[in-house]
């Protein structure tokens, strides 16, 4: 599948998009209709209180959920109208995912961990190792390919994680509370990293964050409240 | 992609080397039984085979008693040379008749001595039991009605008191007879019975009646039908004569036994299949087994890697996909363990065959089927916890702790 689209259409639009989980009376409207457009080269913070609705607008941002009402075009294509192994393929080929909790593979070293991407994709022996390698060396690990996760402090594993989103080469990366788990020293190299692929690699970066620290390295801050954008917001700089 | 995925497998497996290899030990075990059972079970097949056909297929064996079972018998009513003489007389397509009796005698040479089975014959054994002799010479005409003091010896025999010294013309001690070694037999090996055939020594019949017995009787009568006869015509026939004979009345069981080797070599043949069937069967069920062992591992499996799955789900793995992975981690398991099984049980096999003294007998097939069966059941049993596997919403499964 092949999602070609204009170069100056935005990358990503919601328009009126809801969520509602759960039926009849025990409904939970959890976005209220969501108006949204990210443009290529962007790096957007996403904040808000929990229950505000921003993990739910992650998961359908990463095609992992699609949305009750509303459209959500990502290059033109309409996510809400692709089935779940397309929306697997989107995933596969335009999207790299950052999480929390790093969710590398255990007792699996680095470089196996960051060319799991690959393989799905089919990549042959020789083109994986190399993309993998890169993309250690891009996020600074390089000499750590032969690592396994629990011989990595949580800075690098998260470090090796963003080796795995970035190594297909994706159109956008988010990123869920890539920080969460760690002390603030290691959350700046990691955001100077992201910083970096963003503005060196032209990657789009849509981050959802809870500490304003973070959401200054972006260069634009989206508020969520109650299943809403609350504000909207170009960032001024790095505090 | 098949290949990146099965590349993936043993990732998986080698992730978990230790609980790979207990949850294969049933397939293992379950392929090795099989394997095992059954190439042991053709070679026990084959040795009584080979040594009935050595015998002489078409070799019929009258002996006195009723016949009970399989070589049982009681009521001894002993045969006498001139019953011989009556079946070579009336009975058709008979090649040869071997009146046959045996005791258990010491030889002795110089300083040697060795506790052999002496039977008293003629000529005719040598054809009907299959034997040659392989030097010197069959015993004369004059030999046999004057039961002369001669003697043909097996190999055993010769090995045991002679050694390496020409044994032709020398004269051995059988109790208190003192007979030439005039022939050497061809060494024939053991029997299906275990028995060694080259531990005897032949004599002369009137020989062994007169100067080692003293008894008149004969132990049996070794009878080969002509080739390309029936056995089971002449079988009957003997039976009907023996009957006569011995005067049975119509109502009365026969007192002897008329027993044909084609029956012994089915009947022990048969028994030895049988054996191996039963105890391929138990050993078809450790599969079975191994099988719910590798699915139970697999379901835990998939429990505990909801959150593994859910990132290969978020990274754009497909639902086939998933599901491929953990169906051919289950296949690639359950092999594992059909080759492991196969080694060992070729292994065994070679070691049990040489303890057994049986020939090892590769069964190719089995060995296919085996290691078919085991890749079977890891598809068979893999495929539920795959489908479980395949089906996860990715957004619980990245929850999942």
């Amino acid at each position: 599948m092949h999602v070609e689209g204009a170069t100056q259409a935005p990358l990503i639009v919601f328009s009126g998009v809801t969520k509602v989980y759960g039926k009849g009376n025990a409904t939970v409207e959890a976005l209220q209709g969501i108006d949204l457009c990210i443009e290529e080269g962007e790096f957007v913070a996403i904040m808000g209180p929990s229950g505000s609705g921003k993990s739910t607008c992650m998961n359908i941002l990463g095609c992992l959920d699609t949305p009750t009402g509303g459209t959500y075009m990502f290059r033109d294509v309409n996510v809400g109208m692709l089935t779940r192994n397309q929306r697997a393929l989107l995933r596969r080929h335009y999207q790299g995912f950052i999480f929390q909790g790093y969710n590398l593979l255990s007792r699996t070293s680095a470089l196996e961990n960051v060319e799991l991407p690959l393989l799905y994709r089919g990549a042959g022996v020789r083109e994986r190792r190399q993309h993998a390698m890169e993309a250690l060396e891009t996020v600074g690990l390089k000499g750590w390919e032969s690592h396994t996760p629990s011989e990595l402090s949580g800075g690098q594993q998260q470090r090796v994680a963003i080796a795995r989103a970035i190594v297909t080469n994706p159109a956008v990366l988010l990123a869920d509370e890539p920080t969460g788990n760690l002390d603030t020293a290691r959350s700046r190299e990691i955001m100077d990293v992201l910083t970096a692929l963003n503005g060196d690699g032209g990657i789009t970066i849509v981050m959802i964050t809870h500490e304003p620290d973070m959401a200054l390295y972006a260069k634009r801050q989206i508020h969520f409240l109650d299943g809403l954008v609350v504000s909207d917001k170009p960032n001024g700089g790095k505090g | 992609m098949l290949w990146n995925t099965v590349l993936l497998a043993l990732r998986e497996i080698r992730r978990n080397v230790m609980r790979s290899f207990l949850t294969i030990l049933g397939i293992v075990i379950g392929v090795g039984a099989v394997i095992t059972m059954v190439t042991i079970g053709g070679g026990a097949t084959l040795q009584v085979k080979q040594q009935i056909s050595s015998m002489g297929s078409n070799m019929l064996m009258v002996s006195p008693g009723k016949r009970l079972g399989p070589g049982q018998s009681s009521g001894n009513v002993p045969f006498k040379e001139a019953d011989a003489e009556a079946i070579s007389r009336e009975v058709g397509s008979i090649a040869a008749v071997a009146p046959v009796s045996s005791q258990s005698s010491q030889a002795i040479f110089g300083n040697q001595n060795w506790t052999t089975q002496v039977t008293g014959s003629d000529n005719q054994y040598f054809y009907v039991t299959n034997r040659t002799v392989a030097t010197g010479r069959q015993f004369s005409e004059s030999e046999l009605r004057a039961g002369a003091a001669v003697c043909i010896i097996g190999e055993t025999v010769r090995k045991k008191l002679f050694g390496g010294q020409d044994a032709l013309g020398e004269k051995i001690r059988l109790q208190k007879l003192s007979c030439e070694v005039i022939g050497l037999l061809e060494g024939k090996g053991q029997s299906s019975m275990g028995m060694d055939q080259d531990d005897v020594v032949v004599i002369p019949l009137r020989t062994l009646q007169r100067r080692v017995t003293g008894k008149q009787d004969i132990g049996m009568i070794q009878v080969s039908v002509q080739q390309g006869a029936s056995t089971d015509k002449a079988l009957k026939d003997i039976a009907k004569l023996m009957r006569e004979r011995r005067h049975l009345a119509p109502s009365d069981d026969d007192n002897f036994n008329v027993m044909d080797m084609k029956e012994i070599s089915k009947m022990l043949t048969g028994t030895t299949e049988l054996l191996t069937a039963l105890l391929s069967a138990v050993a078809a069920v450790s599969l079975l087994v191994g099988g719910i062992g590798i699915m139970n591992i697999m379901l835990v499996s998939v429990t505990e890697r909801t959150r593994e799955i859910g990132v290969r789900l978020a990274i754009g793995a497909m639902e086939r996909e998933v599901l491929m992975q953990f169906l051919v981690e289950a296949v690639v398991l359950s092999s594992l363990g059909g080759i492991i099984g196969i080694i060992l049980a070729l292994a065994a096999s070679i070691w049990l065959t040489g303890l057994l003294r049986v020939p090892f007998v590769f069964n190719g097939p089995i060995v296919f089927v085996a290691f078919l069966f085991s890749a079977a059941v890891g598809m068979i049993f893999g495929y539920f916890p795959a489908l479980k596997a395949a089906r996860l919403d990715p957004i619980e499964a990245l929850r999942h702790e």
